[in-house]
This record gives structure tokens, sequence and C-alpha cells, in this order.
């Protein structure tokens, strides 16, 4: 049963919310032809729009409705005190462009929460302005393309990017002209060192690498490839995406990274929103740190005895510039994350990444007997497995719209590319036992059913409330918004 | 303290399980003399604490609903959020799911998303939206992008009028930086349409201008538009949600790409962000459009449903090919304009853009009855406009926040020349007499 | 898979040319892989020279997206607009399907259609 849209919805002369009466003279209109004529929106009441949107909210699955293994996006559960935090009337009614002496509350939790990052990642400064992983990405290429021309170092345009990338790498060292160079993973999923070595030459602009990378391994010559990266010049960029394997485990700005992203809204459990908002803080070292993006929160005048310190923002020298208008996703993005972190500390987030790490390994080992895990070695806090049985031709999506009737998410399909029918499973850290067994049970259920009775996994799903899509007739016919009915009565 | 659910029986057996015999067994392959760095970092709160800790911390701000009156705007606005709005954004349902990736359980992201674009194509008069970008700053500087896309990159000039948001122009500038673009337009004193007209040539890709105005001026930019057209460059029309519910829509005008800040439609200040960037565009430059879509199809039931669509565009299948590197879109809050402007609807709305306009009108009358205070332009407005001190913006905005309230834009951080133009907000959430206080009080600073 | 014509070459990414009319497309094997394409756009205009391997045109699908490279060397004398408005016939129809056509064709390196074939056949694998 589909639920109506606001548009067939409609009614003519129907209210929701009205507001008060004028309590000024009232002055003429501009001019006619500066007017509209009319507009088309929906007429309803309150209570009309609840009832569509508790239907619409029905049709959705959620991590608050169940398991969410969705590899590379880190779908933890999001505690509900950030979603009071973030809604305190001291943070959401204050203006960006407030003087800063009446902000100080905010200004000194972005202070905080700069010094916090820094301390998790071990990188010298700290950016909360992108307002997503991608948008961190492309200021931390930015930063790289800014610190070679500061040096004169024109000739450099080659970004090396391993196979197994997210395609947002590639994409943002695109938006900068650069050419992006792929370099193939070896037998054990690391990149491979030989691949690389041949392309490290006076034109590198950097690497771009995720690690743990996106098959759930530890790169375990890492150290090598920083350094052969570094002896030609180029900056080594870190894909953040991966951090929840790491807090407290290893800090990426120790193994000589120069700059990293962080998702707040995988590591740092900001909900999702069905898409967004996220949150993606940068991280550099030292020698990226005059380039970072404006503006910054810092002390402008120093606590003496009396007064606590003024937080206020402050412009890097060779600065890149401004990413976003105002100072990044501060209310729904970093006061949830630092309400996170502040209840964490060092030891729960170390915790956080242990119990990531062993929920993705007990459910690889519930598994791997079944379903083939290339590059099968202990992974970090995903694996990927492929999707696929011999003698039968179920894939990765039929498996994942037949998890769908046992009651989960699927996992992630197709990616990384250098994995056969992929299925990449992140489980986080808070699923327990059980949750991990009744999922690994499902799979095991499922690869039976492949070969006693493969129509009903090419067919499902089954039991959701809606089958699957026709996304060819969606892409032909671009059908991307809708109206009032024609017969509608506008007049009003 | 954490919400891992696991007990200490179940992390043993785990561990059994997959043949290790501790946690810290599990990260050998990080290498030993960075392992397990000793993190310094406060102690870890219990919930009770971390909410009287944040709590503390946002009292010690000074908010815009009840700690100070506020005449600030210059692109985000103090407007009343009906109580419905919240309550839909914290179902579960909605903020716990990621993107709509399996459309069969994730139909209430989809139409949400659906219905959001029909509801901007609606007020904006454009042919079809994207699911959103980060911000109105971002929409422009994505506008730049699928025009730069559009030419295949043979068009490499783009003209910024002066009078858009400086904010917006400083990302421009940012996100082109490697581009190989000549960005020009905005040399100040030069910010009415008819001083772009003569710099649109051939190579020019597209012309970025903003309705209201910076300054808060409504144009008919129809004219400007025809000879951007003359020459093939496209417009984009930066412009305010609110004041689209009375004037005139930039799609009637003729632009070719309308973005916009979406946070006065019912979305919070929050210090800036997140918000909501609106991006609409007309048919034809659908493949060149960064950020996601959603769009309508059947189900193998026979029903009708939705999903993303064209995703051969994004940057997940197009990698370096892609216009941009854009993956989420602000979900969550394009839902909340979405019940802002249902709940709201077609009356709704209409009461709101009047209020704001009765209001700054007013606004403008009293400020400018005082000696010596005129206004700048004589351009119409909707609810924001600039007045001439005849002392510093910064001095008397000091003197106002002693009085409880914050004045409106110092023009001057911006504009050299501009130090005594303040450009003043006016909302429906300001009351005449919160309006009179102003009026009094600058009167007295000038009297000082 | 169809049947690759025999009087057109092939490049190795599976870019098809008439030598006798300097046509240029994509191959069966190709829109299989792209499966149901849904825009397509020839980045190339009458009177521009191309060189072999140059991008013509790019391709997308409902799952994919590809360039089009050209599989000859010479001047762009025709582009079928038609095929623009309607690329759901390359999956149909793909050797009649023509993006390009080019006076003067050179090439080397191109397949006939028996050598296509294996090629195709070996990476089916």
């Amino acid at each position: 049963m589909r639920e109506p849209t606001l548009f067939e919805l409609s009614s003519p002369g129907r209210t929701g919310v009205t507001f008060p009466q004028a309590d000024v003279p009232l002055f003429d209109l501009p001019d006619a032809s500066l007017l509209r004529e009319d507009l088309p929106l929906p007429e309803l009441a309150e209570v009309d729009v609840v009832r569509h949107y508790m239907a619409l909210s029905k049709y959705n699955y959620s991590v608050d409705g169940g398991f969410y293994p969705l590899g590379s996006c880190t779908m933890k559960y999001n505690p509900k005190i950030n979603e009071d935090t973030c809604r305190l009337p001291g943070f959401v009614f204050t203006h960006p462009l407030q003087p800063i002496e009446t902000a100080q509350g905010n200004l000194l939790l972005m202070y905080q929460m700069q010094e916090w990052l820094k301390e998790i990642s071990g990188f010298a400064a700290v950016t909360l302005q992108p307002a997503a992983g991608a948008h961190g990405e492309f200021t931390g290429v930015l930063m790289m393309r800014a610190y070679h021309q500061a040096r004169k170092d024109h000739k450099r345009v080659k970004m090396l990017i391993p196979d197994a990338a997210h395609g947002t790498n590639p994409a943002s060292a695109g938006m900068m002209g650069f050419e992006v160079v792929t370099i193939p993973s070896d037998e054990r999923g690391n990149v491979d060192l030989k691949a690389l070595a041949a392309q490290c030459d006076d034109t590198v602009v950097g690497m771009m690498l995720t690690n743990p990378n996106t098959l759930g391994l530890f790169d375990e010559n890492l150290q090598e490839v920083v350094r052969l990266v570094r002896d030609c010049g180029g900056l080594m960029y870190a894909d953040g995406a991966n951090l929840n394997a790491l807090l407290g485990i290893v800090r990426p700005g120790d193994l000589g990274f120069d700059v990293m992203h962080f998702n707040l809204h995988k590591t740092f459990a900001v909900p999702h929103g069905g898409g967004g908002p996220g949150s993606g803080p940068v991280g550099v070292s030292e020698r990226l740190a005059d380039f970072l993006p404006t503006p910054l929160v810092g002390i402008l005048e120093e606590a003496n005895e009396d007064v606590p310190p003024l937080y206020g923002f402050i412009t890097p020298p060779q600065s890149i510039g401004r990413m976003k208008a105002f100072h990044g996703h501060f209310g729904g993005g970093v006061v949830r994350a630092y309400t996170y972190i502040a209840m964490h500390g060092a030891e729960g987030l170390k915790d956080v990444s242990q119990y990531a790490v062993l929920n993705a390994n007990y459910l690889k080992a519930r598994l791997q007997k079944t379903y083939k895990v290339p590059f099968d070695r202990i992974c970090m806090h995903e694996f990927v497995m492929e999707g696929r049985f011999e003698g039968t031709d179920i894939r990765a999506l039929d498996i994942s719209k037949r998890l769908m009737d046992y009651g989960y998410h699927p996992p992630t399909n197709y990616f990384p590319l250098i994995v056969h029918e992929a299925l990449m499973i992140e489980p986080t850290e808070t699923e327990n036992k059980d949750t991990l067994d009744s999922f690994a049970d499902a799979l095991l259920k499922i690869a039976e059913e492949a070969h006693s009775n493969p129509q009903i996994i090419k067919t499902a799903p089954h039991n959701t409330p809606f089958g699957r899509m026709d996304e060819v007739k969606a892409a032909r016919e671009l059908v991307l918004c809708c109206w009032l009915p024609e017969d509608y009565d506008t007049s009003q | 303290m954490t919400y891992i659910p696991i007990s200490p029986q179940e992390r043993d057996a785990m561990l059994a399980e997959i043949g290790v015999n501790s946690l810290d067994a599990l990260f050998q392959a990080i290498p030993a003399e960075h392992r397990f760095p000793s993190l310094k970092l406060p102690a870890a709160l219990t919930e009770m604490e971390a909410a009287s800790l944040l709590d503390e911390i946002a009292k010690s701000n000074e908010n815009l609903r009840g700690d100070l009156i506020s005449f600030l705007g210059a692109g985000m606005y103090n407007h009343y959020t009906p109580a419905v709005v919240d309550h839909v954004l914290r179902r579960g349902e909605f903020y716990t799911a990621y993107t709509p990736y399996q459309p069969e359980i994730s139909q209430g992201t989809l139409q949400g998303i659906f219905e959001y674009q029909s509801l901007m194509t609606a007020l904006t008069g454009m042919e079809l939206s994207n699911a959103s970008h980060y911000d109105g700053a971002t929409a422009a500087a994505e506008a730049v992008n699928m025009a730069f896309a559009n030419f295949r990159g043979k068009r490499r000039k783009i003209l910024v009028s002066g009078a858009v948001h400086p904010q917006y122009r400083e990302v421009i500038r940012t996100y082109t930086q490697g581009m190989d673009l000549t960005l020009t337009g905005d040399q100040p004193q030069a910010d009415l349409p008819q001083d772009l007209l003569p710099l649109i040539d051939a190579d020019t890709a597209l012309v970025i201008v903003q309705y209201p105005d910076f300054f808060g001026r409504v144009f008919d930019y129809t004219g400007l538009i025809e000879t951007a057209h003359s020459q093939g460059t496209l417009v984009c029309v930066v412009t305010n949600p609110t004041a689209l519910a009375l004037l005139q829509t930039p799609g009637t005008m003729g632009a070719d790409i309308v973005v916009g800040e979406g946070q006065p439609l019912g979305l919070p200040m929050w210090y800036g962000g997140p918000s909501l960037g609106f991006f609409t565009t007309r048919k034809q430059y659908v493949h060149k459009m960064a950020g996601r879509l959603v769009g309508e199809t059947v189900d193998s039931r026979g029903e009708k449903a939705y999903v993303l669509t064209l995703t051969a565009r994004e940057q997940h299948i197009k990698r370096e090919k892609a216009t941009s590197n854009i993956c989420s879109n602000q979900g969550l809050l394009a839902l909340a304009s979405a019940v802002y402007l249902s709940v709201v609807g077609k009356s709704g709305l209409k009461q709101v853009a009047n209020l704001c306009y009765q209001k700054a009108h007013y606004a403008a009358q009293q400020l400018s009855q005082i000696a010596g205070v005129s206004l700048l332009f004589g351009q119409p407005f909707f609810h924001e406009f600039v007045v001439r001190l005849p002392k510093p913006v910064a001095e008397v905005n000091e003197h106002l926040l002693e009085h409880g309230i914050v004045g409106g834009y110092d023009l001057g951080k911006d504009y050299p020349g501009m130090e005594n133009d303040m450009l003043v907000a006016v909302t429906e959430m300001n009351t005449k007499e919160e309006i009179d206080m102003l009026v009094e009080v600058v009167q007295e600073v000038l009297d000082a | 898979m169809s049947l690759s014509p025999s009087n057109l070459q092939y490049a190795k990414t599976d870019e098809w040319l008439d030598p006798a009319t300097g046509k240029i497309g994509i191959s069966d094997y190709a829109q299989e892989q792209l499966s149901d394409i849904v825009f397509m756009e020839i980045t190339v205009s009458v009177g521009d020279t191309v060189s072999a391997g140059d991008v013509i045109a790019s391709v997308e699908s409902v799952k994919a997206a590809s360039e089009v490279l050209a599989p000859a060397s010479g001047k762009v004398v025709a582009v079928n607009e038609d095929l623009t408005g309607a690329p759901e016939t390359i999956n149909g129809e793909p050797y009649t399907s023509w993006f390009i056509q080019l006076e003067g064709a050179t090439s080397a390196d191109l397949m006939d259609a028996a050598a296509y074939e294996a090629y195709c056949q070996e990476r089916s694998h």
C-alpha cells in the first residue's frame, strides 16, 4: 500500500499552522510585476501532515529498528542523549554572525573539539568546517595543492589512489584537475609496493589511502608505503572513513600521514539522517597547518585569574579560503559528536574500536566456511566476502534482497570493485552476540537456499512493503517531481 | 560510558570462535611502536554528567530566543518553526536510516526526498530539484561546476555580482581554484544588474546574481537573463525561499539554475549549520547536475514507488570524471524543510512572507525618520534593507548589545567604505515593541 | 551475444569502425556490459579532427558510465544527433547506432570480427 504524496493529499482551503496578525501598520506591496501569481504548495491540516510522515516512516529500515551491517558506513547506534544536547536552545538559537562575546559557549565547544580530534588522530591542527566526508576530502586535496604551489613545485599533477578506494577519492582529485593514477593491490590485500614505487617521482602530488582499506585490512606495509610517497616529495592523505577501527589503537598522524578527514557521522555516532547531514572535520600535520580553511577557532585573549579566555575566529596565514558559509556543521554535527566523546573518554573510545574489530572478526569466523573471504587474515572493523556459490547463478544482489526477508538491512554490495560479487559487512561495536549470531544464521540459511530453492532468492524480497524496483523506467522516464492535480482549485 | 552490549563472557566466547585469546591480539598488523597510544582526553562522563555539562555550555551563550533581541540576517534568519517539524525529525526511522540505497526498505526517505524536490520546484518555478547540497554557498559553487561541465570546460569565465553574499563568493573562489577559471564581476561599487551586462560574452559560462540581493534589494532579472542567453550563457539565481512566497519566481524570469539556503524553512540556526542548500534547474541540464536525485518508478508488484536515479552521473561510478565529489545530501534537513512547507502550506508561508515584509518596512520607515539616518537604496526590498548611519555600525552595535539587542550586519566587514551601513533583517519573530526599542536605542546612541 | 558483423573492425576498448563509411559505434559486448543505456553525449563536433584513442562520447546506463574512444583518426564529418535523443537504441541495435562519422579514417591495431569475438569470449570467463 502506497502512501499518497503531499500534493495528492492536499485539499483547497485546508490550513495547518497559522501565524499572528501583523502588529505594525500595513505597507503597500511592490509593483505587481515583481509578485508571483500563485503559490502551488499543498494545503493540509497538522494531523494530515503527521499521519503522512508517520506512514512514510514505517517504510524505512533504520538502526533503531534493526541490524544495519552496511560496510564502510559505520551504522552504529545513535545515543539518544545526543539528540537532546544538540537541541538545547543555547545551540539552536544562536546566529553564526552574532558577536563572539555572546557565543563563547559555542566557541569553547568548538575549540575543545579541535583539541580532542587532534589528540585522537595525532595531527597538529584540525578544522571543523567541512560539511561531510567528501567535503573534507576536497578540503584536504585543496590543501595538498596549495602546499606544492606555495613551494613553487608546479609539476606535481599525479594523485596516487589504490584500486580499492572509495569513489570520492578520485572524484575529489578530479575536481582539482589532477591526474588519477590507480595503484593495484597485492595478493594479501595490501598496496602493491612495486607498482607504487614505479609511480613515485617528482610529479606526485600525494597518495590518498584508506587504511584500514575497503577490504577491512590494515596495510601490512604501511610504513613502507608512507616512506615511498614522502621520499618523492608527495603528501599522504588518509581517508578517515574507517576510523572506527583505530580509536585508541593507532593515530594516523603518528604513522606519517599529512591530512585526514573525520566522519563524525560514522565514527562519533552522529546519526546518518537518511543520507545526511554529515560532518567532515579535517586534521593536518604541521606542514599543512597554514593552509587550513578559514575560520578556525582560537584563543584571542588568554585567560587570567579573573576571566576565562576569549575564544574567537582566526584565519591561517596561507588559508585555501572558505569551504562553506559560516563555521561548519556545528549544531547537528559537532555538538552530538562532542557529547559522544565526552562520555567515552580515552578508554571508552579504545573499547569502541576493539569491540568493532571483535564483532567483525566474529562474524567473519562464523561465515567464512560457507562464503569465500578473499585475502583471509584478521580483519579490522569490517570484512568483504563473495556473494556467490559454485553451481548456482545466485549473485550478491540476490543475497542482499533475501536478507531483507529475514529482517536485516543488506551489507554494501559490489564494493570494493576488486572482489567478485562483493558483500562488505561492518557490524560496528553496538551489536550484541545474539544479533550477530542470528544474522550469521540467516546468511547460512540463504546459502542452503541457494541450492535447495534458488527461486525464492532470485525473486526476493517477499516480506518487505515494496518489491524490487524498475530502475530503468525511473532513469528513462525521469519523473522527478509531482504537482497539484490538474483540476486543483488554486483560486484562493 | 559506552554503548557496547557485549558481556565479558560473550566476549571470551567470541574470541574463542575467532581463535585468539585477547582483544589486543586482533591488532598485530599495527606497527608495534605506535600501537595503543594513550590518549589525553578528559575522564569519561555518565549521561547525567554529560547532560549537565552540555547544558552549562549552551547556557553560556546568549541566544536569540529569550536572551537577546535580534535584527541580524545576512544569510541565516530567525524564523518560527512549528512544533510538528521536530517531532517528525525525532522519529528514529528517519534519523537513524542511511542513504536509501535499498529502495524496498527505504521508501519513507525516498518519497520524502521526492516530495522535497517537488516542493522546491513549486517554490522556485523551476523544472527539477536535486536532493540538496550542504548549504546555499556550496550549492552556488556546484552551479559553477555544472555550468563548467555543461560547456565541457570550453567557456572559462564566471561572472558573480558583487551583491551576492560575500561568503558565497569566497566559497566559489575556494572551489574553483584548481579549475583555471576567471571569476569576475564583483568589483566594488559595481553591484547593479546593469553593471554585469557589458561583461557577458561568448566565453562566459555562468552569471550569478542574488534575489533579493545581499543588500536586500529586489530586481527583476528578466532582461539580464535574456542578454546572457543571447550569448549562450547560463544564469544562476541565489534566492531566499521565504521571499518566494511573495515574489515573482526566478524560474519565470528565465533562470537556468536557482539555488539558495533552505534554513529559513523551519531549520535551526545552529550557529551556522548544518543547514540546507537547495539546487533547482531545467530538465536539459539534469545529466550535468551534481547531487543525488530521486525519481518515480514502479516496483515488481506494480506499485508506484521511488528510487535514486541517474546514479551513473555520481562519484561512486564516474569517479574522477564526475561533476562533483558530493555523495551525501542534507537528508534529514531536506525532510525538515518539507515538513515545514507542508504544515505551513500555501497560506502559512504567505503569512510568514507578508509578516516579514510588513515588519521590515515598518522598521525601515521608523529608522529612516531618525535624524542623520537614511535608507541607502531606493529599490523595493523584502525583509532586509540597508540603513546608512552617521556613526560606524560597530560602534552602534556595541551600544545596542548593552541593551540586549543584536543589531544588523556591519557591511564594512566585507565592503570597504560601507563602515556606516547596517544590513537590518526583520522576520515574523520581531514584535513591533522590539522594532520600536531598536529605533529608540539607535536614536539614543546617535544623540550621545 | 549477437554476431559481430564481418564488415566492421573492432578496437580493444569495444568500439567498431566501418572502414567503408568511416562510421563509429560501440559493440554488442560493450552495450551488454553497460546494460540499459539512459544517456549518451557526443563530445566532438563536425569539423573537429580526432586521433585514435581520443574521447568522442560518453555513455551512462542505470549502473555504469563509460567513455567512447575513437578507434581511428580522422576528421568528423557527421554526428548522429538522433542517437542522443534515443540512447536506448544502442542496446537494441549496437551495429547500426553510429555515433560519429569520420573522413579519411586511418587506424592501426584494429581486430577483424573473428579476432574480436575471441577477445570477448576470453573476457567472459
